[in-house]
Formats: C-alpha cells, sequence, structure tokens
C-alpha cells in the first residue's frame, strides 16, 4: 500500500450542486467558520460540480434547465469565471438515444492531464481529453454488443433517469477503470474503456428473479480507496458491499446494521488515509421506500474495520423529526487530519463535522435541493 | 439570402447578449437553426438534439404556426418564434 504525504492544514471549500444552481461554502483553517458564496447559474439544473485536483483551478461542473439541453461548463480560475463546453457529451448519429443530461463528472488520472469521464442519463460513458471542452463517447462501452441488456429497460433506472456513475480510476493505471449503473451494476474495464465485464456477484438483486445475476444490479455509490485501490465499496440497492481485488465477489458488510436503521443508502464516503474507515447516511428503504432517515433520526454511520462493525454518528443533529435525504454524490470528506466530513440533504442544509463524524454542525441552510457535495 | 426574424426565449438569451430578436439565414427550419449557432455557439444543442429533433421541453412557431420538426422551408418574410415550453418550468 503506498504511503500517504501528511496533509498540510488548508482552508476547505465545498461545491454544492443544486436544482436550482451552484453555490460554495468556504471554511476557514479551523473548519468552525464558513461562508456561503452563490449563486452562479441561477435557475440551471446542476447535478454535479467537481475540481480537478491535477491543477488545483480547473472546474467544470454539469447542467442544464428544466427546459435545455444539457451542457458542460468549464472555469479555469476555481470558478471565477465559466466559459461553456464547446460539444457537450452527445450520443453519435448511429445511436438513437438522446443524453437528457451529464450525471457524473470524474478528472481522468494524473498521468492524463486534461482528460475527464462523464456519466450520463440515459447510461452513456463520454471522455473529453481538453480539459472538458469536446466530448466523446467511449465506443466501447456507448456501443458495446451487451449495453443494452445491461442497462435494463424503460422501466428500470431511477425516478428521473437511469444513469451511469461512479466512474473510479485506478491510480495506478490509467486503462483500469469501474463504472456503476443505476439500472446494471458494477462494470470494469481493463483498456482503457475499449471491452467491459460485470463485476457484481455476491450483490443482491432482490427485483430480479435470479438469486446471483450477473448484471442488472442497482448501485447506488461505488468508491475505490486512493491508496489501496483494491478495495471497494459500494452503497447498492440492496446493502453495502465491499470487494477486495483480485477477488470479484462481493462481500455483504452491511449486515452487522441494526436491524431497525437497515442497510439502505445513497452515498458512500471513504477515509483519506484509511482504507477500512467508510461512512454511510442511511435511508428508509422499507415498505415503499421513503428514502428519508429511519424513523425521522438522522445519523451517519460509520465503520472502521471495513465494514464488520458500524457505529452511529448523530451528536448535533436532530434527535426527531429529521426527515432527510441524502443523494448519492452529496457526501464527501476532505484530506484534513482528522478528516472533515460533509453532506448535503434534499431540503437545502448542509452539515459537517470536524472530527470524522464524531460532532455534527449545521454549516449553511435555506438552500435549494442539493444534488452534489465536493470539497476543493 | 434574406435572412429571417428569429424571437429568442428568456433561457436563451445568454447567447445572443441579451438580444431578443436576432436574424439568421438559411432556406429550412434546420439551416436557420445551423446559422444560429455558427452566430451564438452552443445554441442548438440547448434546444435541437444530437439527432436533429426539437428537444421535449421546446417549441418552434413559424409566422404562429407551431411545427414539430425543422424540415420547413423559410423565406425572408418569415418569422421564427422559439418558446419554452410550459411543461419544462
Amino acid at each position: 500500500m503506498a504511503q500517504a504525504a501528511k496533509m498540510p492544514a488548508r482552508r476547505v471549500s465545498l461545491l454544492l450542486a443544486t436544482r436550482k444552481g451552484l453555490w460554495q461554502l468556504h471554511g476557514d483553517a479551523t473548519r468552525r467558520s464558513w461562508r456561503v458564496a452563490g449563486p452562479q447559474f441561477l435557475g440551471h439544473i446542476v447535478h454535479h460540480c467537481i475540481a480537478d485536483p491535477r491543477d488545483g483551478k480547473t472546474m467544470l461542473a454539469a447542467a442544464r434547465t428544466g427546459h435545455l439541453g444539457p451542457t458542460i461548463f468549464r472555469s479555469a480560475d476555481r470558478g471565477r469565471s465559466w466559459h461553456e463546453a464547446k460539444q457537450p457529451p452527445a450520443f453519435g448519429e448511429g445511436s438513437n438515444r438522446t443524453v437528457d443530461h451529464t450525471f457524473w463528472l470524474t478528472p481522468g488520472h494524473a498521468s492524463e492531464p486534461g482528460v475527464w469521464y462523464a456519466g450520463t442519463s440515459p447510461q452513456g460513458l463520454f471522455r473529453s481529453e481538453d480539459g472538458g471542452a469536446t466530448w466523446r463517447g467511449v465506443a466501447g462501452f456507448n456501443e458495446h454488443p451487451q449495453r443494452k441488456a445491461w442497462c435494463g429497460g424503460d422501466q428500470d433506472g431511477t425516478p428521473d433517469g437511469a444513469k451511469l456513475h461512479s466512474i473510479l480510476i485506478d491510480p495506478r493505471d490509467p486503462k483500469h477503470m469501474y463504472i456503476g449503473m443505476s439500472s446494471g451494476g458494477v462494470f470494469e474495464s481493463t483498456d482503457a474503456g475499449a471491452d467491459w465485464r460485470p463485476l457484481n456477484h455476491g450483490v443482491k438483486a432482490d427485483f430480479l428473479p435470479q438469486p446471483d445475476p450477473e448484471y442488472g444490479h442497482d448501485p447506488h455509490c461505488v468508491r475505490l480507496h486512493p491508496l489501496l485501490p483494491d478495495r471497494l465499496y459500494q452503497q447498492n440497492h440492496c446493502g453495502i458491499y465491499r470487494l477486495d481485488r483480485p477477488a470479484d465477489r462481493w462481500e455483504d458488510i452491511g449486515v452487522g446494521m441494526p436491524k431497525s436503521v437497515g442497510p439502505i443508502g445513497f452515498p458512500m464516503v471513504v477515509h483519506p488515509r484509511e482504507p477500512d474507515t467508510i461512512w454511510v447516511f442511511p435511508m428508509d428503504g422499507t415498505s415503499v421506500w421513503p428514502r428519508v432517515s429511519p424513523g425521522g433520526k438522522p445519523a451517519v454511520y460509520r465503520s472502521v474495520n471495513g465494514g464488520k462493525t458500524w457505529q452511529r454518528q448523530a451528536t448535533g443533529l436532530p434527535k426527531s423529526q429529521g426527515w432527510w435525504t441524502v443523494k448519492r454524490q452529496a457526501m464527501t470528506a476532505d484530506a484534513g487530519a482528522p478528516a472533515g466530513i460533509y453532506f448535503g440533504t434534499t431540503s437545502g442544509a448542509v452539515w459537517g463535522s470536524r472530527d470524522e463524524g464524531r460532532t455534527w454542525k449545521c454549516l449553511a441552510a435555506h438552500l435549494p435541493e442539493i444534488y452534489a457535495v465536493e470539497t476543493m | 439570402m434574406t435572412p429571417v426574424r428569429v424571437l429568442v426565449p428568456n433561457p436563451l438569451r445568454s447567447y445572443t447578449r441579451d438580444v431578443a430578436t436576432v436574424s439568421a439565414e438559411g432556406g429550412t427550419l434546420a439551416d436557420v437553426v445551423g446559422d444560429l449557432d455558427r452566430r451564438y455557439p452552443g445554441i442548438r444543442f440547448r434546444i435541437v438534439d444530437e439527432h436533429g429533433r426539437i428537444r421535449q421541453h421546446i417549441k418552434f412557431f413559424v409566422n404562429g404556426l407551431q411545427v414539430r420538426d425543422l424540415s420547413p422551408r423559410l423565406d425572408g418574410d418569415d418569422e421564427v418564434m422559439i418558446v419554452c415550453a410550459l411543461s419544462g418550468g
């Protein structure tokens, strides 16, 4: 396992992608005091906004409006000014599909500056080699002969469309990557996307008739640990799972969650340095799937042993009548020591912890529905 | 070729530098939209998808009559109105 460099204390900013625009939250050096800035792109649905860790100043934002088609905005100055992509992700002439929106953005490998990946709804994978100005479909996925079977039918996917998400690049190898699909499962490529194979054994899919299907699953969020890239975690529609490569069978680690809370949720967050430490935000997946905090008692759950056991972390959060939903991209960690953990709710509040989840404080409220939270 | 008048809805005026009525040239509505994109880069993909279809929440009117695709022929006396449908709000 690679040794992590000691991170000097630095200010943290949060990028808040919302249904009505983009906001930023700027923290002071202690992460105690926070200032809201924004909005930018007021009225635009911003699905995801992320900064490029390779240069510290490029940012991309995936946006659309209620009326207009999707686009991507690019900034080269940490969000002070923005320019629109010349050629946003779009399916090719041979396809009968139309990109509804770009859902997920991932900066490429450290050895490939300027390379970015985008996941769309409906499920498509796109790559840019010029910092997000122009995008081309990854034919190895979009035109794969099995793609249609993998992606499911019109009834499969989230209420606002099936999505390709969780684009993960192995820090050791730019050609090695994983993707997740809200209808489809987790897939792996070892040749820069030219070919793919499903990687879903061990994960339940109780909405399918087969006991251990090869694909068709619903991963909500998949993460790879940056310092131990053979360690993956996923928060799935059917529980929480862990995979240690080269094994290809996921282990159910949600069984340790309290029965009254359950193992269902959207986001998955990994500790910046400790591969065994992860956080989830459980939601009610019983009956008609309310998708809110179980019992109205919001809590984060943390494991420090790779999912063997879990601890409830709710100090500072409402003890009752807190019916929160946190979307899959709306929870993240900074690289501080101790790590700061942050999440944004669909009711427009941002909560943060300076001590790895032990205590929580509301950092901002009254924002629109939050889709994604990233650190910068 | 005599340009046609194009009435631009509010959500698209960030492309036309806030100008509500612009001109564009072309023998068909598709040509006019293409010319709009040359003059105001990026505008086309926000109202027409990658297969040349009018986007779901966008309407086009030619001389007050709604058209369902970009095939209608145009001449210089024609007026094109681009409208954001109520459904998209």
